[in-house]
């Protein structure tokens, strides 16, 4: 088993893989949420994760940066690994692990605090020993967002549209410069055109970052994605993944038979 | 038609009846506010026509007396500003402190649960029980004296239930998005206390603060276990003063014979009762400030 697993890797580092699952499984409690989950992510690239409510997209996502530690009662099996470290080994410390894997939540959720403060929190919980204004400004410019808030710096988050306020917490995110960027369905509370300006805002960051986005919108995984992974849910009510591929094949050409159902709108 | 017809007989006509019900019970409920507003309301005229004549500045800079018309409530006056003053600074980061230890860090055990079930009954014990306690454990057993320092402890005792229950309200009341969002940029347990859950939930826990404070403020009958009924003509200059505060100093004269006294002692209810109202406005408005904040 071990042998097996740095076989992979070394495969793997020769592909470009920044990330990847191996034998992936989360437990809530005795209910088992996600089954031997596989999963490869290439550096500067965005996969998605699509698949039907309660397939387990959102849990898989959250193993990435460890936020599953959060919740009392679930435990993950398996291991992730990142640049050859296993995320789940017992040196390994979660909070280290959230400053190099960001994450974008479904719901805008910025601090109640002023849109500068926002931006600034990451870096100062960090201990960030450079110019501060000029992080905050070069990361609210990263996320598109300057133009818009440079005249109110100090106005509160929370008085930003529903768009904003996301790109404010990309902003956030982008400041402490992480690798990875996990989004958890982060237009579903946006309209389509604050949804547009997420995505076309996605497209740019992979030039610097890898990107991993759950979304219920097919249309959106395959304007945004280079890679899908569609996740399915089991008669046990586990999710496991059903195949795994280039986001054009995924959708033209799928390998399943219930990857093509699902992306033709046969079930949801 | 007949269709109708089958319907109104099965639902006879009581909508009348069912609106004169409605009538009633809206009466009811009015005459239940009504009930608290009036006697309320008598009862500060009463005061105010009571004492409103011996009220004057030097009501406020003279210690009492023994004649009415230069007695003054200076002593208690600044025994009260002692007190509250001190027993502030215990129970509040005590307070704070155990609320967030229960919400934020405590197992869910049995253990955990007896602790916040007795937290609840202590917030439901009376006041002289605590009185007792606070002579008992802080004047005798600690030997701290019958001083500003004894009372303040044990009054801080006795609100401490009350800041952590409110406290804890205020903690829970912190969306969990907030908490989650923290964590996500890497920070630790203890930056997303300090950082994002304890300024969010600082208004409401100054209300908290507030409230029961006002409620020491008033407190007797604790105070007369710590201190006795005294009559002071000195304010206290250091923790270990003797001391007394207003409801004790209006309670003496109350129980004084002569008519006089009484109307001290409803000037001196004035001038307790404007102390409440103003931290009890206070309390509200840093409430409605929090609520326009997190509205916006």
């Amino acid at each position: 088993m071990e042998n097996e697993i740095t076989q992979v890797t070394d495969k793997e580092i020769s592909k470009n893989i920044i990330i990847s699952a191996r034998n992936l499984n989360v437990y809530y409690g005795n209910f088992r949420a996600v089954k031997d989950v596989n999963l490869d992510v290439k550096k500067n690239q965005v996969l998605s994760l699509i698949g039907p409510s309660g397939c387990g997209k959102s849990t898989v996502l959250r193993c990435f940066n460890r936020m599953n530690d959060l919740i009392l009662s679930a435990e993950v099996g398996g291991s992730i690994l990142y640049n050859g470290i296993n995320l789940y080994s017992a040196e390994v410390d979660a909070t280290e692990i959230r400053s190099s894997i960001g994450m974008v939540f479904q719901k805008p959720n910025p601090f109640p605090k002023s849109i500068y403060d926002n931006v600034a929190f990451g870096l100062r919980i960090n201990g960030y020993q450079g110019d501060m204004d000029e992080a905050v400004e070069k990361s609210l410019k990263q996320a598109a967002l300057w133009d818009e808030v440079k005249d109110r710096l100090k106005d509160s988050g929370l008085t930003l549209s529903g768009g904003q306020q996301q790109r404010l917490c990309i902003a956030r995110t982008l400041a402490i410069e992480p690798d990875i960027i996990l989004m958890d369905e982060p237009c579903s509370a946006l309209d389509p055109i604050a949804t547009l300006a997420i995505e076309e805002l996605i497209r740019e960051l992979i030039t610097k970052y890898t990107i991993i986005i759950v979304t219920h919108n097919m249309q959106q995984a395959a304007r945004v994605s280079d890679e899908t992974a569609f996740l399915m849910v089991g008669e046990d009510r586990a999710g496991y993944l059903v195949e795994t591929g280039d986001t054009q094949q995924i959708f033209t050409n799928p390998k399943e038979e219930r990857t093509e159902s699902y992306i033709t709108g046969r079930f949801s | 038609m007949s269709s109708n017809q089958a319907q109104s007989s099965l639902f006879p006509e009581n909508l009348r009846k069912r609106k004169r019900f409605g009538q009633i019970i809206y009466f009811l409920l009015l005459s239940c506010v009504l009930i608290g507003i009036v006697s309320l309301l008598i009862l500060l005229v009463r005061i105010l026509f009571d004492g409103i004549d011996w009220l004057s500045w030097h009501f406020l800079t003279n210690f009492p007396s023994r004649h009415p018309e230069i007695a003054g409530m200076k002593s208690a006056i600044f025994g009260t500003i002692w007190t509250i003053a001190l027993t502030g600074s215990f129970t509040v980061p005590i307070g704070i402190g155990a609320a967030i230890y229960l919400e934020e860090y405590s197992p869910k055990s049995w253990f955990t649960q007896i602790i916040e079930i007795n937290i609840s009954n202590l917030a439901g014990v009376p006041s002289i029980v605590y009185g007792l306690l606070g002579l008992a454990l802080f004047v005798q057993w600690m030997s701290i004296g019958r001083s500003v320092l004894a009372g303040a402890l044990t009054l801080a005792l006795l609100v401490l239930p009350i800041v952590i229950l409110a406290a804890r309200e205020a903690i829970r009341a912190v969306p969990d998005s907030y908490r989650q969002a923290s964590y996500a940029l890497g920070s630790t347990k203890w930056q997303t206390q300090k950082y994002v859950v304890l300024p969010s939930a600082m208004p409401s826990i100054l209300t908290g603060v507030i409230l029961a404070l006002s409620r020491a403020i008033g407190e007797a009958a604790p105070i007369i276990a710590i201190s006795a009924l005294v009559y002071l003509t000195f304010i206290p200059t250091n923790p270990l003063s003797r001391f007394t505060v207003m409801p004790i100093q209006i309670f003496n004269w109350v129980s004084r014979p002569q008519d006089e006294f009484r109307g001290l002692a409803a000037a001196g209810i004035i001038i307790l009762l404007l102390i409440l109202l103003g931290m009890n406005s206070f309390a509200i408005y840093l409430r409605n400030r929090y609520q326009k904040q997190s509205e916006e």
